[in-house]
């Protein structure tokens, strides 16, 4: 997903393109539709091979699965009634634990900023629990809080927060230090610093610092799944591995692959969106 | 002619675990109103932090700073700080840049807003005010950092090496922009500058400090003989070469 990348940096074009340039903007389509293109058939040829050598018995679709049987479980999910129920209980887990990632670590963030004696008592901490394997908290947060989707969503916190912590911090310390004491010199609080200067400049480590968080928020709702669950994504991977339905378990990875997509998609609406609420994506002259 | 600044007996000492820095050494000097005083010396002699206990960015260790007769604590109104980079924010538009002393101040009134525009629009920048920094030459950019010193209405600029970032060309362009707007508003200003020649052709005196701990060296009265008193016509005149010897020489640099 490489399109959000591709910024003009600038838009001042004017109205009459000479050839060169209207030569030059063809190349870059054709590059652009050359590597989608390509993107395209390598996903269609994977699929097609795969179900090819099922049916060729090159290889065993009851240890492989294929493409028409993951088809067929989707349907017989369906019209079980299940198939939204456990997309459903996963991604709202997923989403909850994600939200309360950012939010508790944007919020840390700002406190370990904000004061300096605090920061230094918790750096301690902090480089423990982020090397620390958060998976191997599970059965702890299990025996504590009890089998069920709190636990889940605490999982996924205890994987998400410490890297939102730590990679917001750093957007915030990038930020340059002269910046800062311009808003001093006009006599501002420590307060306006955070909302004037601190948090608008460290917006692209915020935003990726929730590029990354999509994917531990997965990491940890599959992991409390595979510990706790009753339902969900997680739970049909786990029981299709138990009863040896490689179909099931190949359907879930597959759903779940679709649904971490669509969540990061949503994380670059999200960056485009402020961005061209900013004016920083595409400049138009609004008069006011 | 009324003092505006006076610097009194300032001595500043910064501490480190590596022992303390004496930075200031009992610095004096006034500046009146409406003059334009450079503060020259050798890398590392205080001179921005000079212009810091000025500005009530800092507080001096001992002595102390009066801006129209009444001691200066914390950043005050009477001023405005220009740093060595525009440092506009990429994030706003001209306007809202340039709006935003005014904001952090609180006193975003229309007549604020007003203002600011007439600054646009008088030093040419009206029709950028949508646009962002980026968009921006050099020179433009550094003319915006001037106009949002000065919408929140500061009678003294300090200038923090305020033309250091910018190539040789555009800065003396800048120079002489800056200082006719400077001028054209009736402000007093203090410049910070390490360069000699940007010093004698903007100031009506310069004053020269010495390596660290910064002691005041010398302060002269600059008099040329030019029709124009613009700092690229200043640069013509026959007593320039004078002053930048004798300047030199008190800076006592070696490398």
């Amino acid at each position: 997903m490489s399109d959000s990348a591709v910024i003009p940096s600038s838009s001042m074009a004017e109205p009459a393109i000479s050839a060169a340039h209207a030569e030059y903007l063809n190349k870059c389509r054709r590059h652009k539709l050359m590597v989608r293109a390509t993107q395209m058939a390598i996903l269609v040829i994977c699929i097609v091979l795969w179900e090819m050598l099922a049916r060729a018995a090159i290889i065993d679709p009851f240890i492989t699965s294929q493409p028409s049987r993951i088809i067929r479980t989707i349907g017989v999910l369906f019209h079980e009634g299940v198939l939204f129920m456990h997309i459903g209980v996963t991604c709202v887990e997923t989403i909850i634990g994600f939200l309360l990632g950012t939010v508790a670590g944007v919020l840390f963030a700002i406190a370990l900023w904000w004061s300096k004696f605090f920061s230094e008592v918790s750096e301690p901490y902090l480089v423990v629990l982020n090397s620390l394997p958060k998976i191997a908290l599970g059965p702890v947060f299990i025996v504590w809080i009890g089998a069920g989707p709190v636990a889940i969503i605490v999982m996924t916190l205890a994987i998400s927060l410490i890297v939102t912590i730590l990679e917001v911090l750093n957007g915030f310390m990038g930020v340059d230090q002269e910046k800062i004491k311009l808003v001093h010199t006009f006599g501002g609080s420590k307060y306006q610093v955070l909302t004037k200067v601190l948090l608008p400049a460290s917006f692209p480590s915020i935003i990726n610092a929730l590029k990354i968080n999509v994917g531990l928020s997965w990491v940890g709702v599959i992991v409390g799944e595979f510990l706790v669950s009753k339902a969900g994504l997680g739970y049909l991977i786990v029981y299709g591995g138990q009863v040896f339905k490689l179909d099931l378990v190949m359907t879930s990875v597959v759903i779940l692959g679709i649904a971490a997509m669509i969540m990061y998609q949503g994380v670059v609406w999200f960056e485009n969106f402020v961005l061209k609420k900013n004016g920083q994506l595409q400049r138009e002259d609004k008069d006011w | 002619m009324k003092p505006v600044v006076e610097v009194s007996n300032v001595n500043m000492t910064y501490q480190s675990p590596n022992g303390e820095i004496h930075a200031l050494d009992d610095i004096s000097f006034v500046v009146h109103e409406g003059e334009f005083v450079s503060i020259v010396g050798p890398s590392g002699c205080g001179k921005s932090t000079l212009l810091s206990i000025i500005s009530g960015l800092l507080k001096p260790t001992s002595g102390e700073v009066l801006l129209y007769g009444e001691p200066n604590i914390g950043p005050s109104r009477k001023t405005g700080y220009m740093l060595q980079k525009d440092h506009l924010f990429e994030w706003r538009t001209i306007l809202h840049n340039v709006l935003l002393g005014v904001e952090i101040q609180k006193t975003l009134t229309p007549e604020a807003r007003e203002k600011a525009l007439n600054y646009l629009k008088t030093y040419g920048l009206y029709e950028f005010r949508n646009k962002y920094p980026e968009q921006l030459s050099g020179g433009m950019r550094q003319r915006a950092a001037l106009i949002r010193t000065l919408v929140p209405d500061p009678q003294i600029l300090l200038l923090d090496e305020a033309f250091s970032a910018l190539d040789y060309q555009t800065r003396l362009a800048v120079n002489e922009d800056i200082y006719l707007i400077i001028r054209q508003e009736k402000k007093t200003a203090i410049l910070v500058t390490h360069d000699i020649s940007e010093a004698i052709s903007m100031s009506d005196r310069v004053v020269v400090l010495s390596h660290r701990p910064g002691r005041l060296k010398k302060i002269h009265n600059i008099e040329l003989s030019c029709a124009k008193r613009t700092p690229l016509s200043c640069r013509e005149a026959p007593e320039f070469r004078h002053y930048f010897q004798q300047i030199w020489k008190e800076l006592d640099i070696h490398v």
